[in-house]
């Protein structure tokens, strides 16, 4: 453990609002709350910005996964103290929850690896993208984060089969022109399709014209899938609509496995997204865009906004106990590591923390009713998502530096019963030394073993795995024929809990990151807790002046994004 | 301008200093110009007010004198090219003002067209136009802006410097293949450009270019596209240009003749429809004055049709050969062309009861450059009746069309029927009939397509074409039906190809042809087809109806004759419930020499002078004063130019139209126009 040296204390101690964890949401909260005038006390335990969502370098990532994985080390500071009553609070200890389990962390060539550690941004919760039409571009525009991030596009996107074979997703009519594994006829389908929802989008955002063709209400109403078989779409068709444009996680055909059966209406919005990206921005060859520098370049814009209206940073400073009233047993502030005491109105905490069983056992009805949100809930069918990240040396596909890859449900093995999302990434996004690439893998799941093996099936479909010493000779002439493959240099697999965020009047909580390959729902939930926060107060009121806008000149194919 | 808003001037007084500007630019340089001055100042002034005004062209031909006057003062090769250079520049400066400017480009290709220089840096022009047309295309996506792929200019421009540096054609063809996939594949221009080059390789057979892959790679590359995107056009413009060349491609000039190879002609005399003593046949003609027209039919307009072209074996003198067109010379192109044979007894050749004649024709090209099919020749037999030299006398009796008519029974007569309608297959070729079949598995898959349909039937009469084994029609006359309900404001068009294909169904066999022949009893049995009641707006495959001399068409949905005029032994006619408009619609019926029953009752023939387009495209309406030649009167001037040549006419039937000139002066008039003309409207006339 890195000694902290001692803080000097904090002035003023009085908030209207205390924010712990700079993931995401708990950012883009803190941005557009300074931005309406509130005064924010921003912390992080950690020492960098992005909590869950940080890009860290291979040896950070490895102690953060470890120290936030099962059985988490007792605080070394201080026994527990019981709830002082030197004052007029009652202080309640919070403890850490951890979110990560099955951490493996498996390192192939550690001498080249040591060498660059510190050239990787590798993401936490990656896979993860940016849609050009999503709501967090939408958001950065609107507050002027984006001028403090930069886009490279993700160049292609591919649906992978057991055969290894990653196959073009035809997403545009060029695409679809140029796709050389549909038949004529899958062609004229799949466009035809994309017509219909274009047609229909544009007119339910216009409404004047009524030849425009418009799917019917009934037809929104029933499941996606069925309406997609309603237009007589192939399997082959409808498999790419579903999971490699629509993006869904669980087999659409399979009633008894599938937890979310989309919706038609659903589904037109998950396309119109898709859509609305392509050529949204004039570098932008498709529909992703991917942060330079990792992931973790997101909510430190969000926080340099809020820096810039008055939000005051503390990094690697946990909160150690909450300070309740003694007499109404409502909220009052927090006791922060360095042991001072800071007042607020208002609480947002990280998924992360949360209050021991024990502590919660002496407290009062009322008292119990401030915490609410903390109080972990136990859950049935308790959904995961299993995460892996690779170093590989060499690209999955020949002349392809950025890509998407998606495995839908059951096209690596007949028990799979999530698709697998596969993002590639390069030097290029400045996340890794030339010649290498880092590999992101994530599958919903229901327990550790089945998503760890989901993911390793798919990491044996596009990279070659290392053999076992003792094995290696037997495997001479299976090495020659995959020789193209990738090589693996270094690997982590991990399940991550999926912790949804909660309002609880003065005490709320974020959530984890999702399992989704955007930000939108992360960053939807942070847009409502903020209004139920500020009541009606508009989101970033008078952000954006002109002057901020400047267009900089072409970077190497940068994506500029601007209104 | 094409419907695009103009936009609110957000700065008027911005726009009026402007314009203020330029209008003293322009002075300044008219006067210039006016005095010729050169000078550096006074080109530079121009060069100002082309990039503010590239639509300016008196001074691009400004620049062009001034151009000229400088090269004459000062011929060193580096200070041509410095000039050259300049000119290039301005130009540059003026296409970013206006892509699509016209004298700018004009300008560009003159500088280099210039005898006598060649620029050296040609080759970069190349380079240029390759970033500019793909920068320009890439901003096409958005339809609702100026769409910059559709500059034809840049791709004129491209084959001048194309052909200037010689740039070969495969490297063009490789370049549009690349605009295309990259930048879009709805860009007319590349796929016009395309085939442009396409052609060009296949006639000069170059490597990897042979007919037979060529088209079936270029079909397989142009189905992506019209599968992708059907109601782009483009694609489609190259899949038909593709279609017409698998169909045209090598193919042989066909034709047929009347009479036909191997036949037997009984030529009888005028009176052979009212005796009764021998049974006509369906290669019994009636001849007044014993002469006989000898018919060739060409399935693609040709010209050049001369006793030196076609020669006949026999000791028949030379014929002279007359296009069934307008005018009448050798050098028009049309597709019948007719000869008159005269048989005159004292000739020795006709005093034998039979004479063997034997046609051959050599040299003849089509107007599309196809050469004539083997055989180039063929015999048919004359046999000439005895009472070939009779007195000719009034066919009194009035043709009903109705009554006396009896079924076809003879079979005897069905080896003559099967000499005129039998299919000449093409030998060789597969190719183009296995192309024609992966194009039609093709379109079957696209079933909800108008355009899709429309396709899969012109593929499946192209089959029927080439095999003739009359399976397709049932489908193709079903897709017809489908597409004038799905297409109404096209109905008209689908209705005459499903006419064309309703006949070609008809005389695709003996048995279905038999089905509509008849004999007419009381003109001593000739053979009449009757194709009535079958809502036939069109006529089509004439080249196997050569032989008819009697044809029923009424009950159908003509709304012209046009057509007819290649049968030309018709001598009795029924269009009686149809839809013809206009005495002008019925022109060509003027070429039926041999008309002697005409029915137009029933129609919609109004009289009035019709605004008819296809005349004037022709010649001015003032010219038919000339035409008409005596006193007509103005209203029936349409009426006269059809009745006039129609010299055998004898019955005509124009009741139930709406006229709106009935009545005894418009009777009186034809009988003057048609003297010979025995029955009008029913009702015999007494003189």
């Amino acid at each position: 453990m890195i000694d902290i040296p001692p803080y000097p204390p904090l002035d003023p101690s009085n908030y209207d609002l205390i924010v712990v964890g700079t993931g995401v949401s708990e950012s883009v909260l803190a941005a557009a709350a300074s931005s309406s005038g509130s005064s924010i006390l921003h912390l992080d335990p950690n020492p960098f910005y992005g909590s869950h969502f940080a890009s860290l370098s291979l040896p950070d990532l490895t102690s953060f996964l470890h120290s936030n994985s099962v059985s988490p080390p007792p605080s070394p500071s201080s026994p527990p103290l019981p709830p002082s009553n030197n004052h007029d609070f009652i202080s309640v200890d919070l403890v850490n929850r951890s979110l990560y389990s099955s951490v493996e962390i498996s390192s192939f060539e550690s001498e080249i690896l040591e060498e660059h550690s510190r050239r990787f941004n590798v993401d936490l919760a990656g896979p993860r993208v940016v849609f050009c039409a999503d709501e967090s571009i939408n958001l950065m525009l609107k507050s002027g984060a984006n001028n403090y991030v930069e886009f490279k596009s993700i160049d292609a996107s591919f649906v992978g089969d057991s055969n290894g074979e990653l196959r073009n997703v035809p997403d545009s009519r060029a695409a679809i022109f140029k796709d050389k594994s549909l038949t004529l006829l899958e062609k004229n389908q799949l466009m035809k399709f994309f017509k219909l929802v274009q047609s229909h989008l544009a007119s339910s955002t216009e409404n004047d014209d009524s030849t425009t063709v418009k799917i019917s209400e009934e037809d929104m109403e029933c499941p996606f899938v069925d309406f997609l078989s309603k237009m007589r779409l192939p399997p082959k068709i409808k498999s790419i609509i579903l999971y490699a444009i629509a993006m869904l996680d669980y087999d659409q055909d399979n009633t008894e496995t599938c937890r979310h059966l989309l919706k038609t209406k659903e589904g037109i919005d998950r396309l119109a997204l898709y859509i609305t990206s392509m050529g949204r921005f004039p570098n932008a060859l498709g529909a992703l865009i991917y942060p330079i520098y990792g992931q973790g370049e997101l909510p430190q814009a969000f926080c340099r906004r809020a820096a810039v209206k008055g939000c005051i940073y503390v990094l690697r400073m946990p909160i150690t106990a909450l300070l309740l009233d003694k007499e109404t047993g409502g909220y009052k502030g927090v006791r922060l590591a360095s042991g001072q005491e800071i007042f607020s109105q208002k609480l947002i905490l990280d998924p992360c923390v949360t209050v021991g069983l024990e502590s919660l056992s002496s407290l009062t009805d009322q008292q119990n009713e401030t915490l609410s949100v903390l109080v972990p809930k136990s859950m049935i069918n308790k959904e995961k998502i299993a995460r892996g990240v690779c170093v590989i040396r060499g690209s999955v596909k020949a002349n392809v530096s950025n890509a998407l890859v998606v495995y839908p449900p059951k096209s690596l093995f007949p028990e799979q019963l999530t698709a697998i999302r596969v993002l590639q990434l390069g030097s290029g996004l400045a996340v890794c030394p030339a010649d290498m690439h880092v590999l992101y893998l994530s599958t919903l799941c229901d327990n550790d073993d089945q998503g760890i093996k989901a993911l390793l099936s798919a990491m044996s479909n596009l990279i070659s795995l290392p053999v076992p010493e003792n094995r290696q000779s037997d495997s001479v002439v299976e090495n020659d024929t995959s020789e193209t493959k990738p090589i693996l240099l270094w690997r982590a697999l991990y399940v991550q809990e999926l912790v949804k965020g909660e309002f609880g009047g003065t005490i709320s909580s974020m959530p984890s990151p999702d399992g989704n390959l955007n930000y939108n729902e992360i960053v939807e939930s942070a847009v409502k807790l903020y209004e139920k926060l500020m009541g009606s107060e508009e989101l970033f009121k008078e952000e954006t002046s002109p002057a901020e806008n400047t267009t900089e000149e072409e970077n190497d194919g940068g994506v500029e994004i601007e209104d | 301008m094409h419907g695009r808003k103009r936009e609110e001037d957000p700065n008027p007084e911005e726009t009026a200093a402007k314009a203020l500007e330029l209008r003293s630019l322009q002075s300044q340089f008219m006067s210039n110009h006016h005095q010729k001055i050169y000078t550096k100042e006074a080109i530079q002034l121009s060069a100002k007010l082309l990039i503010t005004n590239p639509e300016f062209y008196t001074a691009w031909n400004y620049r062009k004198l001034a151009f000229e006057s400088r090269l004459d003062e000062d011929s060193d090769t580096s200070v041509v090219n410095s000039i050259i250079d300049e000119e290039l520049g301005v130009v540059k400066n003026a296409l970013e003002r206006n892509i699509k400017s016209y004298g700018a480009w004009y300008h560009r290709k003159w500088v280099l067209s210039r005898k006598g220089h060649y620029y050296p840096s040609l080759e970069n022009e190349l380079q240029l136009l390759n970033d500019y047309q793909k920068q320009a295309n890439q901003k096409q996506d958005d339809e609702k802006q100026d769409d910059p792929s559709r500059n034809f200019h840049a791709w004129n421009y491209r084959r001048f410097v194309v052909e200037l540096t010689k740039t070969s054609k495969e490297d063009e063809l490789q370049y549009t293949t690349d605009m295309i996939s990259d930048i879009s594949f709805t860009i007319y221009s590349a796929w016009h450009y395309r085939s442009v080059l396409v052609s060009s390789l296949v006639a000069k057979k170059a490597d990897g270019f042979m007919p037979k892959e060529t088209i079936r790679r270029e079909l397989d590359y142009v189905h992506s596209a019209i599968f992708t995107l059907e109601e782009k056009q483009s694609g489609w413009f190259y899949y038909l240009w593709l279609l017409d060349q698998t169909v045209k491609m090598e193919t042989p000039l066909r034709f047929s003749s009347w009479p036909s190879d191997g036949s037997i002609i009984i030529l009888s005399g005028p009176d052979c429809f009212n005796a009764s003593s021998s049974t006509t046949k369906l290669t019994t003609f009636c001849s007044e004055s014993g002469s006989f027209p000898l018919i060739l039919y060409f399935d693609q307009a040709v010209s050049g049709v001369s006793s030196s072209t076609v020669t006949i074996d026999s000791e028949l003198k030379d014929l002279v050969w007359e296009p069934v067109s307008d005018k009448k010379n050798s050098q028009v192109d049309s597709c019948v062309w007719v000869a008159r044979l005269k048989c005159d007894s004292r000739e020795p050749c006709f005093s034998r009861k039979e004479t063997k004649v034997k046609v051959s024709l050599g040299g003849i090209v089509s107007s599309m450059g196809c050469n004539l099919t083997a055989p180039y020749e063929f015999v048919f037999t004359l046999r000439i009746h005895d009472t070939l030299e009779g007195e000719s006398s009034q066919q009194e009796s009035i043709v009903s069309w109705t009554d006396d008519l009896d079924n076809w029974d003879d079979d005897a007569l069905s080896n003559d029927l099967h000499s005129f309608i039998a299919f000449k297959a093409d030998t060789g070729f597969e190719w183009r009939k296995k192309a024609i079949k992966i194009e039609i598995e093709h379109f079957r898959t696209l079933p909800d397509s108008k355009i899709g349909k429309l396709i899969l039937a012109r593929l499946l009469m192209a089959e029927e074409t080439m095999i003739a084994n009359g399976v397709h029609y049932k489908e193709i006359l079903q897709l017809y039906n489908d597409l004038m309900a799905l297409d109404s404001w096209h109905a008209q068009y689908y209705k005459d190809e499903h006419s064309v294909a309703l006949i070609h169904k008809v005389t695709s066999r003996t048995e279905s042809m038999s089905r509509h022949l008849f004999r007419y009893r009381s003109m001593n049995n000739i053979v009449c087809l009757r194709l009535n009641n079958l809502t036939l707006s069109r006529i089509a495959a004439v080249e196997k109806l050569l032989f008819v001399q009697m044809l029923d068409l009424s009950h159908n949905e003509f709304h012209s004759a046009e057509g007819l005029e290649a049968m030309q032994l018709l001598c009795c006619l029924n269009l009686s419930h149809n839809r013809i408009r206009s005495f002008s619609a019925l022109n060509s019926l003027r070429h039926l020499k041999q008309l002697r029953v005409l029915d137009v009752s029933h129609n919609h023939i109004c009289g009035e002078l019709p605004v008819d387009t296809t005349r004037y495209l022709c010649s001015s309406p003032l010219s038919n004063s000339g035409e008409t030649g005596r006193e007509v009167p103005n209203k029936y001037q349409d009426a006269y130019l059809v009745l006039r040549d129609l010299m055998k006419l004898k019955q005509l039937d124009i009741r139930g139209n709406d006229l709106i000139f009935a009545g005894e002066e418009f009777s009186s008039f034809v009988r003057h126009v048609v003297p010979k003309l025995v029955w009008l409207d029913g009702h015999k006339h007494t003189s």
